[in-house]
């Protein structure tokens, strides 16, 4: 069982304008980007789960250069509404780093 | 007055926004080296709606002044022109004057007189309804189709500018350039294209310059970056001796804040990088950047619009009764069940369904509000913020007047005796001003530039 922390040395995320979150996942090397990088556990369907958004808007721009794959995803409230609880959202990526990737 | 086509055009970008921090040895180093301009943006979206909606700066008027100086000192002594963007945080008409005003006070301590231009794209409601009927609008995902009401409800509306704006400035004479809402690179852009410099490495140079110092390999050893931009590509280093821009950290910052790091969309056309190189230089600094493509479309300028909503009034109370700790999940439900009777009590009827309490649980689960996994162990410690939303800043407060002995003194086990939370504050009350929110998502298309963009001269 690998967990989405043990096959990365960085993940972020960060507003992209004030309706979008993009996160950035850094794998390990190139071996955990092959093997990880468009797995089942990181589908848009996982982070209309996690994040609330719609499926259908996920982004994916895999990155092998960096060994990384970039995911943007609408935010289920824009920026600062009633019950924002992370601003520039640069808190977002912590609840998936114990997803299962395998 | 374009330059021959084979020169490059170097231009100093002092910080990531003006007021962060410019440092007076970077921007000489930068002189030294040749600099033709100063170009920096001053503002963004990323710390929320209230700058536009308010028209306020996010970075005060002393630290906004003392970088101000520093390159308008600069300025006297060369002679170059300074470019500021997105002036006053969001870039709206009154963030543009309150830029002026303080550039006009530094003006008149160090007794210059410089060619001043302003250029302010704000807009109004029936304009944008205007261009909205002519079906010139657009959404962007998420939003759909633009409706009259989401413009009403906006206090502010920007159109970002490209380009163009700075040049017909420049065009123009002018010295110092004070700038409304402008998309980040185009403000750095703008320059290096007036002197003849190539459009796709302008547009990809402004776009790895736009934080200034980010895009080396350690931001905390200096504010700045220089950009040297050719035909083809550029060069960039950081302005601190002791720091170097790696082909690793210039070629990463394409993905900042960006969900397509390859395609960027700007007014007028895209810049598109998927075939850029990242090249070290021999001085082990510098990184070579080649290879991006301008490729000219539709002129479309983004929309920015923010407007103020309900008024929120907080408190804080810090618990570590092991009573409530042993249980978090249930004491946050119980205590904002109570919370919400106890509010109906003190508010009239019609207030009833527009009013909303939360109650974020710092320490266990405050960041996302949602459930916690089975066998988290219990927090030594819990910081509660108390959040009542309502119609008006009065009913926001006389909710927390309502809640405070509640929020002070609710129990986790009922037959003990009741508890006292550990508030941080008296009145332990903070009325915190209205919520404010992005409302635009949209482009709008126009055959002219410069149509949505407003110029102002000063010493002219």
């Amino acid at each position: 069982m690998t967990r989405l922390s043990d096959a990365t040395r960085h993940i972020r995320t960060k507003q992209a304008g004030p309706f979008w979150v993009t996160m950035d996942i850094w794998f390990k090397d190139e071996d955990s980007y092959t093997r990880y990088h468009d797995c089942p556990a990181l589908s848009a369907e996982t982070f209309a789960r996690v994040y609330g958004t719609n499926a259908d808007f996920v982004k994916r721009i895999p990155m092998p250069e960096f060994n990384l794959v970039k995911i943007s995803y609408p935010r289920a409230t824009p920026q600062g509404g009633m019950i924002e609880r992370d601003m520039h959202s640069g808190q977002q990526y912590a609840r998936l780093l114990d997803i299962e990737l395998d | 007055m374009t330059a021959n086509r084979s020169e490059s055009v170097t231009i100093i970008v002092p910080c990531g926004s003006l007021g962060a921090g410019v440092r007076e040895e970077e921007i000489e180093y930068g002189l030294r080296k040749g600099a033709q301009a100063i170009a920096t943006d001053a503002g963004s979206t990323d710390s929320g709606a209230a700058y536009l909606a308010q028209g306020k700066s996010k970075n005060s008027r002393g630290a906004v002044k003392r970088d101000l100086t520093i390159l308008m000192k600069a300025h006297a002594k060369s002679g170059i022109p300074v470019i500021i963007g997105t002036s006053g945080q969001a870039g709206g008409d009154l963030n543009v004057n309150w830029t002026r005003d303080i550039l006009l006070e530094i003006n008149a301590e160090l007794g210059l007189s410089p060619k001043i231009a302003l250029l302010y794209s704000e807009i109004d409601g029936a304009q944008l309804k205007q261009l909205n009927r002519a079906g010139q609008v657009t959404p962007l995902p998420p939003l759909g189709p633009l409706e009259d009401k989401t413009i009403d409800e906006c206090d502010h509306i920007v159109a970002l500018m490209g380009v163009e704006p700075y040049l017909k400035a420049l065009d123009e004479g002018a010295d110092v350039i004070i700038g409304g809402r402008s998309t980040d690179p185009a403000v750095l852009a703008s320059f290096p294209i007036w002197k003849g410099a190539g459009w796709g490495a302008s547009w990809h140079a402004g776009k790895i310059g736009e934080c200034g110092v980010q895009c080396s390999e350690n931001p905390t050893l200096g504010s700045g970056v220089l950009l040297t931009v050719g035909q083809d590509g550029f060069e960039v280093e950081p302005l601190s001796a002791n720091n170097r821009c790696s082909p690793y950290s210039v070629s990463a910052h394409m993905l900042y804040e960006n969900t397509n790091p390859y395609l960027l969309t700007e007014p007028g056309g895209q810049l598109d990088a998927t075939d850029a190189t990242y090249d070290q230089l021999d001085d082990n600094r510098a990184v070579k950047v080649a290879g991006a493509v301008w490729k000219p479309g539709q002129y479309t300028m983004k929309l920015e619009g923010a407007g103020g909503g309900l008024y929120q009034t907080i408190m804080l109370v810090g618990i570590q009764d092991p009573d409530v700790l042993q249980d978090v999940g249930g004491f946050h439900d119980r205590f904002l069940d109570a919370l919400y009777t106890r509010a109906k009590h003190g508010l009239p009827e019609e207030e009833h369904d527009h009013f909303h309490i939360s109650l974020r649980m710092y320490g266990w689960n405050a960041v996302d509000g949602g459930p916690v996994p089975e066998g988290t162990p219990a927090p030594r410690e819990l910081g509660v913020l108390f959040v009542a939303t309502a119609r008006t800043q009065d009913l926001a407060n006389a909710i927390a007047h309502t809640c405070n002995p509640y929020f002070f003194h609710y129990p986790a086990v009922m037959d003990k005796e009741l508890p006292s939370y550990g508030f941080a504050f008296s009145p332990a009350d903070v009325p915190r001003g209205q919520v404010f929110e992005f409302k635009l998502n949209h482009v709008v298309a126009l055959d002219d530039p410069l149509q949505l963009v407003r110029f102002n001269w000063i010493n002219a």
